[in-house]
């Protein structure tokens, strides 16, 4: 599957807080959580992105607390995938188990600018700057992730299993 | 092979003899734990694929601790999604607000977590049961979910990182300021998926209450568990308390780590997190033009007894400066009744300050003492990114408890020294 959108820059440690505040964790409805996303990094974030845009971060994206409402707030508000050099391990569990696409790429993390038109291949990792005409190969899933992301998530997989 | 006390803990969850780092494996857990925040998205995972029971009904504790007492409507919604869960599908660990307190710290305290185990938590600081010699560290919902689901999870065998602790500590020196200098020495990403296992001879005398702290905040360097060896201390704690049967493991030692840090604990001073990175830390000294307007004393980091004793005795008799609001939170409704018994409540309350019943409310902005825009607080706690007590103009410093009491009582961010002078 492809995805292609515009990117969104952050810088490195964006944490839990940022994505979704814990003055919004009194729900747990997708469509509340996504209003609020990026708030307080950039409170105008979710009026201004397109479906499909694509967040590219610095290092340790999504570290401090544990709350799932982060990436579900990402993936609700029409962001199609989060690339960053590298993830804080709950927020890198999270994202696969919901079935948000995140890619670890130190090269598109650099060289990626706010704006450019970015576009992603979830199949094989390959990360497309349309804008500068370069290409970008994202880390690979160990095999059993990749099976995770195949059922479409953790529940999918483990309905599976039971 | 040589192992580390993480790599054991985990082979002998996954039936096998030896794992190594980088390993996928698949771990059967001893304890599963959610709260009013992460258990409602869990739980509607668990039922979204029409689970009928959990795995097991004893490995399970659901602790409201959050935002209780409820703070608003939503959040008393969401309280009673987890406790409807917890009665239909008869969990034996759920404590109901007035029964229970903050989930890091009743847990150790009831014998609930025991060494040798492997824990998994819908919180970040899940990790604080390293402490005990447990393999324990925080997940999100979904993985809650599928844990109440199969009593299983997956885990990446983890490299570890040691840290060796040597030398006496000072006076007002903690195991709060030893974590703080050992985040701002790697960086809040510096144990990323790691294992960060503490040794050294200041382990080895260092009480249960300073290990929990240290643990506590593990996450807060990245780590993926924070982790101590089985001891004397370790052992005296869980022997009154222990609710079943456990295992002691030990890393051998040659046992490979990616990294050895060492510190010599006599050259460390009581550390302040600078806002807005847990590893902005400074010596307290070099702070104390920073003003205050609110100190929070509380928390699954600094809320167990020890931390009130010594925040009582820096505040006996003594006055919360008039431009300050003190807020102090026993961790558990025991450390709350013990806080009354040993009249260190009374000491606070005559100080001039607020004494709540146990909350994680304030240390994540949720309530009890959110901060508005252009304030700082000194915290006890483990987190002061932007915004994570209120307003994102406001400011979080994060200290031990005897920082945070004797800033109250000046108004500004000031060493225990200062307040308590020794002969």
């Amino acid at each position: 599957m492809k995805v292609k959108g515009k990117a969104w820059k952050f810088l490195d440690n964006v944490n839990t807080d940022e994505i979704i505040p814990a003055r919004y964790l009194n729900t747990s409805q997708h469509e509340e959580l996504a209003k609020h996303c990026m708030e307080d990094i950039d409170k105008d974030f979710v009026k201004k992105i397109n479906m499909g845009d694509i967040i590219v971060a610095g290092k340790n994206f999504g570290c401090g607390s544990s709350r799932e409402h982060a990436p579900v707030s990402i993936k609700a508000c029409g962001i199609s995938c989060v690339i960053a050099e590298t993830f804080a391990r709950i927020f890198y569990r999270n994202a696969i188990n919901i079935g948000l696409p995140i890619l670890e790429s130190e090269k598109a993390s650099r060289n990626i600018d706010q704006g450019d038109e970015i576009e992603v291949n979830l199949d094989n990792g390959k990360i497309k700057n349309i804008t500068k005409k370069q290409t970008y190969n994202a880390v690979a899933f160990p095999s059993f992730m990749q099976e995770i992301i195949n059922a479409g998530g953790l529940m999918e997989y483990v309905k599976k299993k039971i | 092979m040589a192992m580390t006390i993480t790599q054991k803990i985990l082979a002998a969850h996954c039936g096998k003899k030896e794992i190594s780092p980088g390993e996928l494996i698949n771990a059967k857990v001893d304890l599963a734990l959610g709260n009013d925040i992460t258990a409602p998205l869990a739980i509607k995972e668990f039922e979204r694929i029409k689970v009928q029971k959990v795995f097991d009904s004893d490995k399970i504790a659901l602790i409201p601790d959050h935002f209780v007492p409820n703070k608003d409507i939503k959040s008393a919604q969401q309280a009673m999604v987890m406790r409807n869960f917890a009665r239909k599908h008869h969990i034996k660990h759920y404590y109901e607000v007035g029964c229970g307190g903050i989930e890091h710290a009743l847990l150790p305290e009831l014998g609930i977590v025991l060494p040798g185990e492997v824990v998994i938590g819908a919180d970040s600081h899940t990790c604080t049961y390293g402490a005990l010699g447990a393999f324990s560290t925080g997940v999100g919902s979904t993985d809650l979910a599928a844990v109440m689901a199969t009593g299983e999870c997956w885990f990446k065998v983890p490299e570890s990182i040691k840290f060796v602790y040597k030398g006496k500590l000072n006076k007002w020196v903690g195991g709060k300021d030893l974590i703080l200098h050992t985040i701002g020495d790697i960086g809040v990403d510096g144990a990323l998926y790691k294992a960060m296992e503490f040794t050294g001879e200041t382990i080895n005398s260092l009480p249960m209450s300073d290990r929990l702290t240290m643990a506590n905040m593990a996450i807060e360097a990245g780590g993926k568990n924070g982790i101590f060896g089985i001891d004397d201390i370790t052992i005296q704690y869980i022997e009154t308390r222990a609710q079943g049967p456990y295992e002691r493991y030990y890393s051998d030692d040659k046992a490979k780590y990616v990294d050895v840090r060492e510190y010599d604990v006599s050259n460390i001073q009581s550390q302040v997190a600078c806002p807005f990175l847990p590893s902005n830390v400074k010596p307290v000294r070099e702070l104390s033009n920073i003003k205050i307007d609110q100190a929070l004393i509380g928390s699954c980091t600094n809320g167990r007894i020890e931390d009130l004793r010594i925040a009582a005795g820096i505040l006996k008799g003594k006055k919360v400066h008039p431009y300050v609001r003190l807020i102090v939170i026993p961790a558990t409704q025991n450390i709350y009744l013990e806080s009354i018994k040993e009249g260190l409540t009374e000491i606070f309350v005559n100080a001039g300050a607020v004494v709540s019943t146990p909350t994680c409310g304030p240390c994540l902005g949720g309530h009890m003492g959110v901060l508005a825009a252009g304030e700082k607080a000194i915290a006890t706690t483990n987190r002061n990114f932007v915004g994570r007590m209120g307003d994102t103009k406001s400011e979080v410093y994060l200290s031990n408890p005897a920082v945070a009491a004797a800033s109250a009582i000046t108004g500004r961010i000031t060493s225990p020294e200062e307040i308590i002078k020794e002969n």
